[in-house]
Formats: structure tokens, C-alpha cells, sequence
């Protein structure tokens, strides 16, 4: 729990967190952006981030007849495509980081996940990542930068 | 600028009143910018059903249980299926005794006193969502104001004042106070007089004087006139020692570190403004409210699977998460108000556009924390009653509870409101790392009585909350002019309702509006069936 306070991440790399929460409509919680930083570390940023929902064990649950699906063991993520797409558009109760996460982040937590909870060695890069939000057709559905 | 010989506006509405009745008024008046204040204008005048008619709504949320209410007074058979052991949605209260369940089976069990409670959802409610006010009225809910706005509360901000929290008072008057300084400098120097005419600039300078109580010199400093904004060192008394001292003020830099505009622009929201109001009691109390209407028509433990529908009707395939028991219920239309992270991942037969739709809506990500203190410390000791202190750590802010006030015994504090990754962090850790972080955390308010007044706390992280995986949706313009309108279309004898289907996302008011929209659409496709 502790661990929160332990991030000093490259300030390069960090992704400033609740910006803009005074525009929001929704009901939020107001006031400024937050000095809580999202880590680089794949390892990490699955803890800070994904476990929300995915759980510490990757093992995910069940709802109201929906379900916050497994990341361990989890043969849709063999293609490293799969991982970069969904991060980037989001689907359903599956949030699109563009706007949490950078595409370094991205890529650390993508190879962190698949080399950790499943055995897909090959890393990811944040190379990767930028190309295919670069790419034709891979546009997220929504505009990400609320 | 109003020309002398010209009716004034009150004179205009009144003449229009009288000529042509209540309605030509209100539109006149919407036309002038005044009374825009919702799309509420009453409760639907639904003509009788046709005999039978029948409508199944799936979820016992504010949106369901409003379009059943309507539906049944328009003479229609209505059957609600909700999956929890309650009705109300996120109109959603927690007391002592009861258990928060998470997906991955996590389970609290709440510990507040008897009279105390948590709103881990909806907790404030503005002037302005007439339809909410509207049923609350009807249904005999009674309102209190929620303190929105409290200018003796804290604001902290790690990289201001060492980390020492201040009072939002002092802050928002000292950068008022600079800002003015600045800009009366900027006019004096004649740097704006390519855009600010010689009547407006003395007037401009004059309100500057007065707003930024600046000194003759145009000047923001100490004084006892800013101390009668701000606060003073010394507060006036009576008699020999009655003389108040003044406060020091704040230096520019100082201030801008604090980034108080955050909160004082928060507070300019058309949605955070005062008045706002909460029910006596707990915020479920709205929710219970509808289902005493409702009676029997609401069915509980109640888990939609499946949606088939014809032309005919339609057959929703459900299961008695109690007993096991499977079943199915008909009727001729459906008004479906299960949040879309649930929803989306249902059998549902709608069409591939609305399918498109209801995957492509974000849910936020928020996490609340509330915290059962044995004394009402920050009334006696702080001079704060209700309210909100902000901090730039995980945990957002800390709100003060708007009810009991100057009274003993335990109450319940919001120990933090967090959204965006702030959320995904408290609710990625155990329900008691949770509250350990809202104690050091909180502490930084209240350093002596935090932790040594805490009783008991309880939390909800909306993303492990089974029955919606998320908060409140979040549209954006492109997926709104994308996929808006497929969202909200009826498609066959299907509609979705639900705060999602409404441009008051995140809002009781849009799920009521957006529940009443769906139901006179169904009447007037059923009255020409
Ligand atoms: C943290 C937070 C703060 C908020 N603050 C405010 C505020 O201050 N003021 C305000 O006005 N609004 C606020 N809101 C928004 C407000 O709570 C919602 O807009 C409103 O309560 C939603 O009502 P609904 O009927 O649209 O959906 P819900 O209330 O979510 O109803 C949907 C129902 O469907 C049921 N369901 C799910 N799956 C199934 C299934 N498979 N079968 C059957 N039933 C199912 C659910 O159990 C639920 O009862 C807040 C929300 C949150 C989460
Ligand atoms: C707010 C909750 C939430 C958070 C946070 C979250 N997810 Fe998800 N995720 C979901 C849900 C719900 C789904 C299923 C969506 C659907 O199909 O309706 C999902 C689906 C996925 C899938 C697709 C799995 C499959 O087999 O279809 C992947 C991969 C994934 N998430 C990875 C991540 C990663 C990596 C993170 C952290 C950066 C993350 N998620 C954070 C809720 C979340």
C-alpha cells in the first residue's frame, strides 16, 4: 500500500493525472490536477492501474451476467496487436488509456502482462505502440483527450 | 443596454403572460435566456395505454423505476427486473450492517452507528434538476441543503506553503487581491488602452479597487479592510481588547503554487453551484421512495441474460440469483436501463449500430471512502461545517457531513472522492489499504484528531461494483456525434434509458429525463401499433 508513495518515475515519461476536472460534467470530485503519478514500470502500472478491475491476480470476476474477463492465461493476448488496439479504443467497461497512459506506459504494462500472466516473452514497444496509433483505420472510436 | 422608451423585460413577460397564457410565456421567457434551466417541464401526459399493453423495464435504478411509474399511471402492465437485492441503483446509501460485495467476492461489512451512512454515489443535487426535485416533492422526500461551498475548509497542494494545508479563504481573497493589483497596474500603465475604452477603464479600475480591496495605491496588501475578507489575526471582540489585528497576506507565488483558481472555478460549474440539496436520511431514500410506488411490480434477485424480441413483443430470459430458478417474462416492449459495461456483454437482440453504440461509451472511475469519526472534531476544534477540503494526493478531497451538525456522538466524514487513475489506485488495493491511505492521507487536514477519532470506515470502488464494472459514462464529442443517437433510437420494441442516454451524464436528472423521453416514445409507437 505503502507503495504509492514510492514512484519517483522520469518526469519525461509521466502522464499528469486529473486534468481538466473542473470542465467534466459529471458529478467528480473537483479541485486540480494530482502530484500521484502513474509509474513506467509495467509491473506497476498493472497495480496502479489494470488490478482496479483485473484484480491482483489477473484472474478478473464475474458481475451481472457480464464479467471483467482473465488476463492470465489468456490466449487473445498471444497477438501483441490485440493488447495495443484495446488499450487504445477501449470496449465496454474496458477504458481507453489515451488519456491516462503514455504509449511508454503502455508498451511496459502490455509487456508486463503478457510475459508475467501468460508466457508471451517478446516485449513490446512503445515503437509499437505509436505506430499503430499512427496506422490507417486504428483510430479509437472515441476522442480520448476529455 | 435597455433604450428608456423600451418595456423592460419584467414588463415585457408580464404583457406576454397576459396575452398568451403560461406557455407562450415560458417559451418567451427560454427565447430571453431565462428559466433554461432543464427540459423538464412536467411529468409526461401520457394518453391511456390500449388495453393490455405491456411494458418489461430491466434494472430498478431511478431511470427504470421512473418510466415504470409513468408507464403504470398511463395504465400500462409493467414488470421490473432487477438483479440486486434492493432497489435504487446508484441511488445507493450504505449503513451499518450492511455488506459491500466486489467482483472477486471481497466483502465489507459496514460499521457505522445506527442513524449514520455513506453515499458512495450520487450526494448532492442541484437547483436547477427540476425533475429530480420534482419527484422528490411528489413522492414526499425530504430535502436539507448540502454545503457545497465552505470557505473555512482547507485546500492542500504539496508543492504550496511546505505542504501545509490553508484555508480556502485566504487563498481565493489573496489571489483575487493580486490578480486586481496586476491588472489595475497593466491599465495604469496604458497597456490595455487599445482594448479598453477611457469610461470603461475608470470604471474597470474602480471595480478592481473595490473587488480586490486594494489599498488607495492600488495596491493589494495587509489591512484590516483585506482581514474583513480573508480572516484577521487577531478576530474583533469586545470591550478594552475589542481591536482586531490584520492577517498577512500571502505573496503572488505563494498563491499561484496553490493553484486555488482549481477550486475557485469548481465552484463556477452550472452543476457545482449553490444551492444544492440532499435527502434527510441517506441518499436512497429517492430510490425507496419510487419503489413504494412501484410495490409489487418490481421483481428482486433478478439477473437479465438474454433479450429476444419480434414483432410481436419481447422475452426477457432471466435467473433468481436466490434460488436458482430459471425463467422468462414477455411483453410488448422493453425499456433496458442496465449499465452499459453490464449490458454490453448481454444477449441482447438489438440491432449492430445500437451494439456499436453500447460499446463505444467510457464509464469513469471513481472510488469513494467514508470514515465514522467518534466526535464532530473539525466543528469543535476547526470551525468547519460541511463542505469540502481538496487535496492534490490520491484521495482527492475530504467532505464534511451536511446533517447533525454542533451535535455528539460519531458521525461520518468522506474520507476521499477520488476519479481518473486517482480511482483505479484506491480501488486496486484491499478495502483496508484503502482506509489506511484515507487516514495518512486525510491526516494532513486534521493531524492530531485523524487517526486518534477514527471508529470504523468502509469504500466503494465503482470498477469492482458486479452489477455495473464503472460509474458514469463518459461521451466525448466524437463517440456523442458517432454514436448518440443510434444509442437512444428505438430499435424495434427495445430502448435503452439510463443516465448514458441523456446529455446529463453522471446525473439523477439525466437518468429521469432520459427514462421519461424513452417511455413517451414507446406510447407513441404502441398508440399507432
Ligand atoms: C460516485 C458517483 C457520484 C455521483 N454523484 C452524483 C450526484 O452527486 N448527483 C447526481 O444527481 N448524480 C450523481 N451520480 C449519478 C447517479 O448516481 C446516476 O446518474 C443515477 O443514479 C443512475 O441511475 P440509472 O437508473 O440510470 O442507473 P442505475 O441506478 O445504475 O440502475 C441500473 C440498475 O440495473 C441493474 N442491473 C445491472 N445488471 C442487471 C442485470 N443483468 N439484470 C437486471 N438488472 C441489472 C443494477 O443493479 C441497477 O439497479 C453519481 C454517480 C456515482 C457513481
Ligand atoms: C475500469 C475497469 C478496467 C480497468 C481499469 C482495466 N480494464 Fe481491461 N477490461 C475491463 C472490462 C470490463 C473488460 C471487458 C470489456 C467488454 O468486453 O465488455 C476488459 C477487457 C480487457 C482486455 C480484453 C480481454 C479479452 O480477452 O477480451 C484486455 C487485454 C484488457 N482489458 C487489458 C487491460 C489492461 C492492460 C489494463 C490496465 C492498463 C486494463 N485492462 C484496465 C475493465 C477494465
Amino acid at each position: 500500500m505503502r507503495r504509492i508513495w514510492r514512484y519517483a518515475a522520469p518526469a519525461a515519461a509521466l502522464a499528469v493525472l486529473g486534468m481538466a476536472v473542473a470542465v467534466k460534467a459529471q458529478d467528480a470530485p473537483g479541485g486540480g490536477p494530482s502530484n500521484v503519478q502513474v509509474s513506467d514500470e509495467g509491473k506497476l502500472v498493472y497495480e496502479q492501474i489494470c488490478q482496479a478491475c483485473h484484480m491482483a491476480d489477473a484472474k478478473g470476476g464475474g458481475g451481472a451476467g457480464a464479467a471483467i474477463p482473465a488476463l492470465a492465461n489468456n490466449p487473445n493476448l498471444a497477438k501483441p496487436e490485440f493488447m495495443i488496439e484495446i488499450l487504445q479504443k477501449g470496449r465496454g467497461g474496458m477504458p481507453w488509456f489515451t488519456d491516462m497512459l503514455t504509449p511508454a506506459q503502455m508498451a511496459a504494462v502490455i509487456t508486463y502482462v503478457r510475459s508475467h500472466f501468460n508466457s508471451y516473452p517478446d516485449p513490446v514497444t512503445e515503437a509499437d505502440v505509436k505506430r499503430f496509433a499512427a496506422g490507417a483505420g486504428h483510430k479509437p472510436d472515441c476522442n480520448c483527450a476529455q | 443596454m435597455t433604450e428608456m422608451n423600451e418595456p423592460t423585460r419584467r414588463e415585457l413577460f408580464s404583457l406576454i403572460g397576459k396575452a398568451g397564457g403560461a406557455i407562450a410565456m415560458y417559451q418567451a421567457m427560454t427565447a430571453l435566456g431565462h428559466a433554461a434551466e432543464t427540459q423538464f417541464t412536467g411529468p409526461p401526459k401520457l394518453s391511456p395505454a390500449r388495453k393490455g399493453g405491456s411494458v418489461l423495464v430491466l434494472g430498478a435504478g431511478l431511470a427504470g423505476m421512473v418510466a415504470a411509474y409513468e408507464l403504470s399511471r398511463a395504465g400500462y402492465k409493467v414488470t421490473v427486473l432487477e438483479y440486486q437485492d434492493r432497489p435504487g441503483g446508484r441511488n445507493y446509501s450504505v449503513r451499518g450492517g450492511d455488506k459491500i460485495v466486489e467482483v472477486g467476492g471481497v466483502t465489507q461489512t459496514v460499521g457505522f452507528a445506527p442513524g449514520n451512512y455513506l453515499n458512495p454515489g450520487p450526494w448532492r443535487i442541484p437547483h436547477h434538476h427540476r425533475s429530480l426535485l420534482y419527484y422528490c416533492r411528489l413522492f414526499g422526500v425530504e430535502l436539507e441543503p448540502f454545503i457545497q461551498m465552505n470557505h473555512n475548509s482547507f485546500v492542500h497542494n504539496s508543492k504550496a506553503f511546505g505542504g501545509k494545508p490553508q484555508r480556502y479563504k485566504e487563498l481565493a481573497v489573496d489571489f483575487k487581491g493580486h490578480v486586481s493589483d496586476l491588472l489595475g497596474k497593466a491599465l495604469n500603465a496604458g497597456a490595455l488602452d487599445a482594448r479598453v475604452g477611457k469610461e470603461d477603464k475608470e470604471k474597470l479600475l474602480e471595480a478592481l479597487r473595490s473587488w480586490g480591496v486594494l489599498d488607495k495605491d492600488m495596491a493589494y496588501t495587509s489591512s484590516l479592510r483585506v482581514s474583513g475578507q480573508r480572516g484577521y489575526d487577531k478576530a474583533p471582540g469586545g470591550g478594552v481588547d475589542g481591536a482586531p489585528t490584520p492577517s498577512k497576506i500571502n505573496s503572488l507565488s505563494d498563491i499561484l503554487d496553490a493553484r486555488v483558481w482549481d477550486q475557485m472555478s469548481f465552484y463556477f460549474n452550472y452543476v457545482m453551484q449553490t444551492t444544492m440539496f440532499q435527502p434527510k436520511g441517506g441518499m436512497d431514500m429517492i430510490g425507496k421512495a419510487f419503489a413504494k410506488q412501484l410495490g409489487k411490480a418490481i421483481r428482486l434477485n433478478t439477473k437479465v441474460t438474454k433479450v429476444a424480441q419480434d414483432d410481436t413483443g419481447v422475452t426477457a430470459s432471466w435467473e433468481d440469483v436466490v434460488t436458482g430458478q430459471k425463467s422468462e417474462t414477455k411483453a410488448d416492449w422493453c425499456v433496458c436501463t442496465i449499465p452499459l459495461p453490464v449490458a454490453n456483454q448481454l444477449d441482447l437482440q438489438v440491432s449492430p449500430a445500437l451494439k456499436a453504440a453500447m460499446k463505444a461509451v467510457g464509464y469513469s472511475t471513481q472510488c469513494k471512502i467514508g470514515l465514522e469519526m467518534r466526535s464532530r472534531f473539525w466543528e469543535e476544534n476547526y470551525s468547519i461545517y460541511g463542505g469540502h477540503s481538496f487535496t492534490d494526493q490520491t484521495i482527492g478531497l475530504i467532505s464534511y457531513p451536511n446533517n447533525n451538525m454542533h451535535k455528539d456522538g460519531p458521525a461520518v466524514l468522506l474520507g476521499a472522492f477520488a476519479s481518473d487513475a486517482r480511482g483505479l489506485m484506491l480501488a486496486g488495493m484491499t478495502p483496508e489499504q484503502r482506509i489506511e491511505t484515507a487516514l495518512a492521507q486525510g491526516s494532513v487536514f486534521h493531524p492530531e484528531e485523524y487517526r486518534r477519532e477514527f471508529l470504523n470506515g468502509a469504500s466503494v470502488a465503482w470498477s469492482r461494483i458486479p452489477w455495473i464494472l464503472g460509474c458514469t459514462s463518459r461521451w466525448t464529442e466524437e463517440n456523442r456525434s458517432a454514436h448518440y443517437q443510434n444509442l437512444v433510437a428505438l430499435d424495434g420494441r427495445f430502448v435503452l434509458a439510463g443516465e448514458h442516454a441523456s446529455y446529463y451524464g453522471g446525473w439523477m436528472e439525466g437518468s429521469l429525463l432520459s427514462g421519461l423521453d424513452a417511455i413517451t416514445r414507446i406510447h407513441q409507437r404502441a398508440n399507432v401499433a
